[in-house]
């Protein structure tokens, strides 16, 4: 069970390599091999988590949720993925055609990029890459882009503002991200994920990084888009802000990309804060892609419980909370862990 | 930099103007500049219609006013029946009113309560007050077979007796619901996000209440001890002890907190109305026909929203010449848009909801 998939992975090595291809195309074929099992990896997770969030949001409200479709109404986000096929997909007038149909394409880009490097287990990495946080806080910026693409094309004012609005708070809010991580980089010494897990071997990061984590938390909803920093969607204020304008599968894949973000930033979590795939108490016997699994579903929890407890943050109040609050804390905690390092090291304290 | 103001229509399709009200905003990025609010998009010819129509028929209409607060429209119109022709209402229908009345408050505060927690993003809230108020559309239901538009109240008493059952679901329903205003204390008002949201948001000053003539729940926010039903007793609120919650800033926080509080209060009331109901019979005698004396009559009742003002003008005949319905969001409304300038788009949803205004009654 532990080494299923790397496995599997070699043995389709070995498998090309007797029948006798040149080493390069022989790595062209198993990464793509790997890259499509990751995509699927991602849109079963996504999927999944559609129906999740509608179970988690319906136990919350006191509601049933979907259970028509299929066993417990499982295939309900099948249904309504199939429905969202097939309809029309409605072009506002005066839009810049190609970039407002180019954005949803695109939407999917920056998340899937990064599930490249992270490890979904022991040895389970696509590409070992030595940067792989700078690598992650870099692709997750780019989204900002997209999104402001789609609401800027949509030629519609709703979207203009939630336009706005996502850029003044992707660009406040990678900072605290990008600062919470630096803790924990500082603790390790490297900015390679595989490294980051195997140094958390004897105590994860979320003890020694309490404030890095929380910050990492607030950060990472607002990254993500949901409540209570949903201001960009903000439904009771701008409709669903970039877009408004959007119908069928340019929407669906917005609404799906949401979730391939919250899967990553769930995912980096697990990683920096809680140990990745190691597990804990000794108990080795579980695999070890499905400690991260569990420790990436406790996040995906979490990050649902506050979506549905809390109500919407204003906009100045946001930018205030972070460049007032978050950053501050981000800086003192990046010099307490330095102190607390140099003294650790120097004087074994 | 060189800045230019947008026009923003926000409206009449939109989630959170609670109807089809239309406000054009005129932004500086998200501050809000200038605002003119078109209402008139469920407008119906109400007062036009009844023309038409015989006093009792008239009722049914009051009911499409505040539909989220059926009975006490009913309640506004017939009051102003029964002072125009001088009928004694009995008893026993009068203390069926106040517990019916005092339900139906109770219902549109939750609706409003429910849908300002919607409004500034939290959909778990407007869900745990619906859930509440399915308690009471089901004894709404029971009086009067209708959830949204009961036509309960008739001229004289009211339609029916209370059926079996209703006493204990009533009593029921009024012993739990300070848990349920436990749970929304805490799910809603003390969450420190909806706090920051609401305090000190679009303050209205004790005077400036007044000069724009504003009345319910909003008023009182402001510090006005003003409630129709201690001011000026109408039907038998005079017997009732209960207190008229006040808030002191006026802000979005208060008007929304204050319509908690009169739930508990409304919870009171009925209390004590249950204990002492009496028997007896549910109708004043009333001729068949009614045929008011000429003449005309203006009466005020306290409406969950306001001041619900009824004038009626009789010619003798069996149809009323003139009525007029002073509806208290219609009139809420006047202040609303000197009171969102300056403010965010966030805020203007905030302080609409906190208005808490049924396009209905506004658009009449």
């Amino acid at each position: 069970m532990e080494n299923i998939f790397v496995n599997a992975a070699g043995g389709i090595r070995n498998l090309l390599e007797s029948a006798g291809l040149p080493g390069l195309a022989v790595d062209l074929i198993v990464l793509t091999v790997i890259f499509v099992a990751i995509l699927v990896f991602v849109l079963l997770n996504v999927l999944w988590l559609v129906y999740m969030e509608r179970k988690v949001s319906a136990f919350i409200q006191c509601r049933i949720g979907p259970n028509r479709v299929g066993p417990m109404g499982l295939f309900q986000t099948i249904a309504d993925t199939v429905k969202l096929i097939s309809k029309e997909i409605i072009i506002p007038k005066n839009t810049n055609k190609k970039l407002f149909l180019l954005a949803p394409v695109m939407i999917f880009m920056p998340p899937m990029a990064v599930f490249a490097v992270t490890p979904f287990g022991k040895g389970m990495v696509a590409l070992d890459l030595n940067i792989g946080v700078y690598y992650f806080v870099a692709l997750a910026s780019l989204s900002t882009v997209i999104i402001w693409t789609a609401g800027w094309t949509s030629n519609n004012k709703y979207s203009l503002l939630g336009s706005m609005r996502v850029v003044a708070q992707m660009v406040s809010y990678e900072v605290p991200l990008l600062l919470s991580i630096v803790g924990v980089v500082l603790l390790t010494g490297t900015l390679n994920l595989t490294g980051i897990i195997t140094s958390q071997q004897s105590v994860w990061f979320i003890f020694l990084q309490p404030l890095a984590f929380l910050i990492y938390l607030i950060a990472a909803v607002a990254e993500t888009n949901r409540t209570p920093f949903d201001l960009v969607e903000g439904e009771s204020e701008i409709i669903t802000g970039p877009f408004t304008e959007y119908s069928g599968m340019g929407f669906a894949f917005f609404f799906l990309a949401e979730y391939a973000n919250v899967l990553l930033v769930s995912m980096l979590a697990s990683i920096l804060f809680l140990g990745g795939w190691l597990a804990p108490f000794g108990l080795t016997f579980i695999p070890s892609w499905i400690w991260l699994l569990l420790k990436v579903y406790l996040m995906i929890f979490i990050l649902m419980w506050l979506r549905w407890t809390y109500p919407r943050i204003r906009i100045d109040q946001m930018m205030a909370f972070c460049w007032k609050v978050l950053v501050p804390l981000a800086i003192v905690n990046i010099f307490v862990t330095g102190i607390g390092k140099y003294l650790y090291e120097s004087v074994r304290w | 930099m060189k800045t230019q103001e947008m026009l923003l229509n926000v409206g009449p399709q939109h989630p959170s103007t609670h109807g089809v009200f239309r406000v054009v905003l005129t932004l500086d990025g998200e501050t809000v500049v200038n605002a003119t609010s078109v209402p008139g998009y469920l407008h119906r010819g109400i007062e036009k219609l009844v023309e038409s129509r015989t006093y009792p028929q008239v009722l049914p209409y009051t009911d499409r006013l505040d539909y989220l607060a059926g009975i006490l429209m009913n309640w506004g119109y017939v009051h102003a029946m029964e002072q125009l022709m001088e009928i004694e209402v009995p008893e026993r229908a009068e203390y069926i009113r106040v517990i019916v009345g005092e339900l139906q408050r109770i219902a549109s505060h939750l609706v409003a309560t429910g849908a300002y927690a919607g409004d500034v993003g939290g959909l778990t809230g407007f869900i745990y007050c619906f859930r509440d108020r399915e308690d009471i559309m089901d004894m709404i239901e029971m009086v009067s077979g209708a959830r949204l538009t009961p036509s309960y109240m008739r001229i004289g008493g009211v339609a029916g007796d209370l059926p079996d059952g209703f006493l204990e679901k009533c009593q029921k329903f009024i012993d739990y619901l300070p848990t349920a205003i436990e749970e929304y204390n805490g799910l809603i008002t003390g969450n420190e996000i909806f706090q920051h949201r609401t305090k000190k948001v679009a303050p209205i000053t004790a005077e400036k209440a007044i000069n724009m003539s504003l009345s319910g729940p909003i008023l009182r926010a402001s510090g006005v001890n003003y409630d129709l039903r201690k001011a000026r007793p109408y039907s038998i609120y005079d017997r009732f002890e209960f207190d008229v919650p006040l808030g002191s800033n006026g802000d979005c926080f208060d008007r929304f907190y204050l319509r908690i509080l009169e739930m508990t209060q409304s919870a009171r009331i009925i209390r004590q109305a249950l204990a002492k109901l009496p028997e007896g019979p549910i109708n004043a005698k009333v001729p068949k026909i009614i045929k008011p004396p000429a003449g005309e009559v203006y009466a005020e009742t306290e409406s969950s929203k306001g001041i619900m003002g009824v004038y009626v003008v009789s010619d003798g005949s069996t149809k009323p010449y003139r009525v007029h319905f002073r509806r208290p969001s219609f009139v809420n409304m006047g202040h609303f848009d000197e009171l969102i300038r300056g403010w965010k788009i966030a805020d203007v949803i905030a302080i609409l909801g906190s208005f808490d205004i049924v396009l209905g009654e506004v658009d009449c």
